[in-house]
């Protein structure tokens, strides 16, 4: 039992086998896709181990404190990666092998020509409240 | 209106129900709906019987719903020939139930969210809530592992181990959401213990109330960990602490040690002892030895290798951590505190950032975290 996030990159990750754009697709092709992910989640749900999944858009901004009575910097020198994350799901599982099973499932969503994508996907453990027992 | 006493009658309402010849899947549902009802109900019309009224309105609804059922598949309704309802027996099968519960074709999680559904009586909301996960998946999980036990006989000899893992498991959860998890677990134990002579049962709930004893003292006001050395250990809960010891000594005295025995004894060590300093360090290194000779774990040898450390001195304890393997987790806070006490500040330091970024949850990363500053400033 425990949970695992799943995080998918648009960029800083190393290219996919299958690397083809998604506006070069044909529409066949993001249907496909499109499907795979659905069933996917739906799947997770129905053997109980779905938690979330969220979308990010694909702008994003840079803040930091600049200082009392300045406003906040917004524009960071990250313009190249502020769209690095491009959404992810939360998985509760029984196991990390459980967690890896899954990534590799999704990472094979079909793209161009129907073949899996192979994309990259990065699976970090969420950390837990503290277990009484281990004190 | 007492909802933990209304929610210890499901376990025998239940095992009636199945007893009746009802299926185990749709007799949990139909305890279910008469629990819901049981709330609405009650605090304007108390029953004179709770567990009758219990029974009948849940054996109604199981009748409807297997009516519906029946009616949808166009069957000839055979239930409506069932006897009615007569006097509830007194004796009931809830350890029955309990091993159902913790089938070992059940995965843990599964395991866990059908005994607090089917024993503890607890919706699916409370359990969904409880391990943080939405109320779908949680319904999801529930209904497969029901459906992964259907075929188990429900009269079918269970092992009580599996059954005290699942219990464990529930207990170390600890608290989030509306349901304490921990009470639960210790509401349970207590439950299974009166259902069933066993010393490891005992064990278990000796084990459970030693460490329920000691909340208050476990967190400070900001949320921050207290670690069992600092405690306030005028905030322990002493009536906790008398039950667990006494429920511990009677299962000893059997001479039937099991792991939880041990581990209760362990506990019940540190319940014993007015100051941190005075702690019985060679006793606990004692029981230390036999839950490694039980169990063989690494992590209980980690444990040990503190024990050592405070009977022996830090050098011995390190002798002892060198024989384990360091990605354990812990591992770096347990050699961070024995390099401590042995002087080597810088060194404690930096094992103490390192165990913070291997820490499993915040609360004891922000400890650790906290452990190293305080050492990098001083040394």
């Amino acid at each position: 039992m425990a949970k695992y996030l799943l995080l998918k990159h648009y960029r800083g990750a190393p290219p996919a086998v299958n690397d083809v754009p998604m506006d070069e697709w044909t529409p066949e092709e993001v249907e496909a896709h499109l499907t795979y992910m659905r069933d996917f989640a739906a799947r997770l749900e129905e053997s109980g181990e779905f938690v979330d999944h969220r979308a990010l858009a694909p702008e994003g901004t840079f803040v930091r404190y600049d200082g009392e009575g300045r406003p906040p910097v917004t524009d960071g020198p990250f313009a190249e990666t502020k769209d690095l994350v491009a959404g992810w799901m939360v998985i509760d599982v029984d196991s990390y092998e459980r967690a890896l099973e899954l990534a590799g499932e999704l990472s094979a969503a079909p793209g161009a020509g129907g073949r899996p994508i192979h994309e990259w996907l990065e699976l970090r453990p969420l950390l837990t409240a503290p277990q009484p027992m281990t004190e | 209106m007492d909802e933990v006493l209304l929610r210890s009658l499901t376990p025998s309402v239940l095992t009636i129900l199945v007893r009746r010849g009802a299926d185990f899947a749709a007799a949990e549902d139909a305890v279910q709906d008469a629990l819901v009802e049981a709330v609405r109900v009650w605090p304007d019309d108390p029953p004179r019987d709770p567990k009758g009224w219990l029974v009948t309105v849940a054996w109604r609804k199981f009748l409807d719903a297997t009516r519906a059922d029946t009616a949808r598949r166009r069957r000839e309704d055979v239930v409506e020939d069932e006897p009615v309802p007569g006097p509830v027996s007194g004796t009931d099968d809830t350890l029955q139930l309990y091993f159902l519960c913790a089938h070992p074709s059940l995965t843990p999680s599964s395991a866990v969210a059908l005994t607090l559904r089917a024993v503890g009586g607890l919706t699916t909301r409370q359990i969904a809530q409880a391990y943080l996960v939405p109320e779908a998946t949680m319904a999801q999980r529930i209904s497969r592992a029901k459906r992964t036990v259907s075929d188990v006989r429900f009269d079918q000899p269970g092992d009580v181990a599996t059954v005290l893992r699942v219990l464990y498991l529930v207990f170390n959860e600890g608290y989030s959401g509306d349901v304490d998890l921990a009470a639960e677990a210790i509401r349970l134990t207590r439950q299974l213990a009166a259902a069933i002579d066993h010393p490891e049962v005992a064990g278990l709930l000796a084990l459970m109330l030693l460490h329920h004893a000691r909340r208050a003292a476990r967190t400070a006001a900001d949320g921050s960990l207290v670690p069992l050395a600092s405690q306030d250990r005028a905030l322990w809960d002493t009536r906790l602490i008398a039950e667990g010891v006494e429920i511990l000594q009677a299962a000893l005295a059997r001479d039937r040690l099991g792991e939880f025995q041990a581990q209760a004894a362990i506990a019940a060590l540190h319940a014993d002892a007015p100051t941190a300093g005075e702690t019985d360090w060679p006793q606990i290194v004692e029981w230390y030895d036999e839950l490694v000779r039980l169990t063989g774990s690494p992590i209980v040898r980690l444990n040990r290798a503190v024990a050592v450390g405070e009977a022996d001195g830090p050098r011995a304890g390190l002798a002892a951590l060198a024989e384990l393997d360091d990605t354990l987790p812990r591992y770096a806070a347990v050699a961070a505190h024995l390099h401590e006490r042995d002087g080597d500040l810088a060194l404690a330091a930096r094992l103490y950032a390192d165990a913070a970024e291997r820490a499993a949850d915040p609360a004891e990363r922000d400890h650790l975290t906290r452990q190293a500053a305080r050492l990098s400033r001083s040394s």
